[in-house]
């Protein structure tokens, strides 16, 4: 009886140890990982930070390194994340709910379902190509924040289609036949109740998406953003009626990774010291947009829980 | 004896008036025949229950009733289920939200929109085009008060659903189904998923609603059928094995897999 039960002993101890044993060595995975991270950060933080001020968010571009700012490229930035919200969310979100609820579950949507994931996985300057063939060329957009913003709705279209399918899925069926029971349409059935109850992760996804798109360069190169612009596009404003004014959409632009790369290939190490400084900025914007999505997540979960 | 009499008196079928008949139904799941060629009388503001073992077959035809299985494809229906001997709501060219504008559910689980109580219990009268605030306010509070919840939520309206106990979204349930007036209300096993005190509080409210609108109740527990019920069917494998009065069928079954069943020889 004794011996037995020391033979279990030594059994558990057997499996206890390479337990143990995967436990460290993903720790120690994790660690390398973080520490990297971690790292470049900090050395982004060091180099950068003491660039910051209020001159450098409200400077243009200059070829002296101690005057230049990122005023175009915030502006430019903010113009093309405007666009590209407007086109994708919309045409995302709707063409997640048709997959979702309404198309028939055949193999031509299996088709285009396998085809949307695929495309979240397609190079970005992938993108840019077809972006300067169609709306550059074909649609003569031109080289403006129009065609940018666009080009950017592209690419993140299908994570914001994905991700919308994802949230509507994970309503419980339980109250779709609810509302189906009580005689809505299937348009009542998705506006009332299965659309609000998915909108934080389909908001937390739209939001993963344009951090993805706000340190997109390849595909604004592709399609010829400027590198150094020293003026603002038109206000969207005016005094006269109708008081919004759209023609900041056709004008050039540039956007902050785009004016990080010009001073980077700059060689003067002053530049270098200015490309860490927006660095800084645009990590912080990032930052700021998945806290964001964190925080929204938590607001609509904390009302809807099954 | 005599009490048994009178009651089978009261329930005699010649003198009430069919709500729904079920004629030849058969349903499939893609090949799968499910319900084979039931029919079924459900007799107008009396409570018919639905009994039988597991996968007989129950809520399947039940939820043929309110066409819930139109939400899901390679779903089939065969035969007829008539509404006031007028309409086939089983026919293609009947659209499946006109029948359960009529026709209402409550489910097995609670199931209450993450949504305030009022708006829960509103919702029915807003899908169908309903805006005047006054008539809103009078048939939600109207049917809180029919689901016996009135008292209970009557300064809390504009609170989530989702704060109310078990028992007290089930009835919920029960009046948002209400609100709109209908016909004949679908319950689906509604108890199973509550404590003893408020199943004794839903068979309660059920038991009063009868006055006013027909019910069909699946249910597991023969208990709750042989209390609650005027009629029960016995369905198994698919087909409907015997239906009458509730006395009669626990207490005279004619058929003897009826009696086992009853008698608690299988479940």
């Amino acid at each position: 009886m004794q011996g037995s039960l020391v033979g279990v002993q030594g059994n558990i101890q057997r499996r206890q140890f390479w337990s143990a044993v995967f436990a460290i060595a993903g720790l120690l995975v994790l660690l390398v990982a973080i520490i990297v991270l971690l790292a470049l950060i900090l050395q982004l933080a060091i180099q950068g930070v003491p660039r910051l001020s209020w001159a450098f968010l409200t400077s243009f571009p200059s070829s002296n390194a101690e005057q230049a700012g990122i005023l175009s490229a915030l502006v430019g930035t903010g113009l093309v994340m405007l666009v590209t919200a407007f086109a994708a969310i919309p045409v995302g979100i709707a063409s997640g709910i048709y997959l979702e609820e309404y198309a028939r579950k055949n193999w031509i949507a299996s088709l285009i379902e396998i085809n949307v994931t695929n495309l979240a996985g397609v190079p970005s300057i992938v993108y840019g190509l077809l972006a300067m063939g169609l709306f550059k060329y074909a649609f003569q957009l031109g080289e403006s924040v129009l065609t940018a913003g666009l080009t950017l709705a592209l690419l993140i279209l299908p994570v914001v289609i994905v991700t919308t399918r994802e949230a509507l899925r994970s309503v419980p069926s339980g109250l779709r036949e609810a509302a189906y029971a009580l005689g809505a349409s299937k348009w009542q059935m998705v506006w009332d109740h299965i659309l609000p109850y998915a909108s934080g992760s389909i908001l937390t996804g739209i939001i993963i998406g344009l951090s993805r798109a706000i340190g997109e360069t390849a595909p604004l190169i592709t399609i010829g953003a400027l590198t150094f612009i020293s003026f603002l596009p038109p206000s969207p404003f005016k005094s006269d009626f109708p008081f919004l004014s759209f023609d900041w959409l056709r004008s050039p632009f540039t956007v902050m990774p785009i004016q990080m790369f010009n001073w980077v290939s700059r060689p003067e190490p002053e530049f270098q010291l200015n490309a860490a400084a927006a660095g800084v900025i645009l990590v912080a914007l990032t930052l700021l947009m998945n806290g964001l999505a964190i925080y929204l997540r938590y607001r609509f979960r904390k009302g809807v829980k099954w | 004896m005599v009490e048994e009499a009178s009651q089978l008196n009261r329930l005699d079928p010649a003198t009430l008036q069919p709500k729904v008949e079920v004629r030849n139904l058969s349903f499939y799941y893609g090949d799968a025949k499910v319900l084979k060629n039931v029919d079924l009388v459900i007799p107008e503001r009396r409570v018919t229950a639905l009994i039988g073992p597991s996968g007989c077959g129950k809520t399947t035809l039940l939820r043929c009733f309110n066409r819930l299985h139109d939400l899901y494809p390679g779903n089939r229906y065969e035969g007829e289920i008539v509404l006031d001997s007028a309409v086939n709501i089983l026919d293609s060219q009947v659209d499946p939200i006109e029948v359960r504008m009529r026709i209402g559910m409550v489910f097995q689980r609670p199931n209450p929109f993450p949504k305030s109580i009022y708006e829960n219990v509103s919702y029915g009268l807003r899908v169908q085009g309903e805006r005047s605030r006054s008539v809103i306010d009078a048939k939600v509070e109207h049917a809180l008060k029919n689901a016996a919840l009135w008292d209970e939520v009557k300064d809390r309206l504009k609170d989530s659903a989702y704060e109310l106990s078990g028992g007290q979204q089930q009835r919920l349930c029960i009046a948002r189904a209400l609100a709109t007036d209908p016909e004949l209300i679908l319950f689906d096993e509604p108890t199973s998923a509550l404590d003893p005190i408020a199943t004794a509080s839903i068979e309660e409210l059920m038991s009063s609603l009868k006055q006013q609108v027909t019910i069909l109740i699946v249910t597991h527990s023969m208990q709750q059928a042989a209390r609650l019920s005027d009629y029960t069917a016995f369905m198994y494998l698919g087909e409907l094995v015997e239906f009458n009065q509730t006395l009669t069928l626990f207490n005279h079954p004619a058929n003897q897999q009826t009696e086992d069943y009853v008698k608690g020889r299988f479940g």
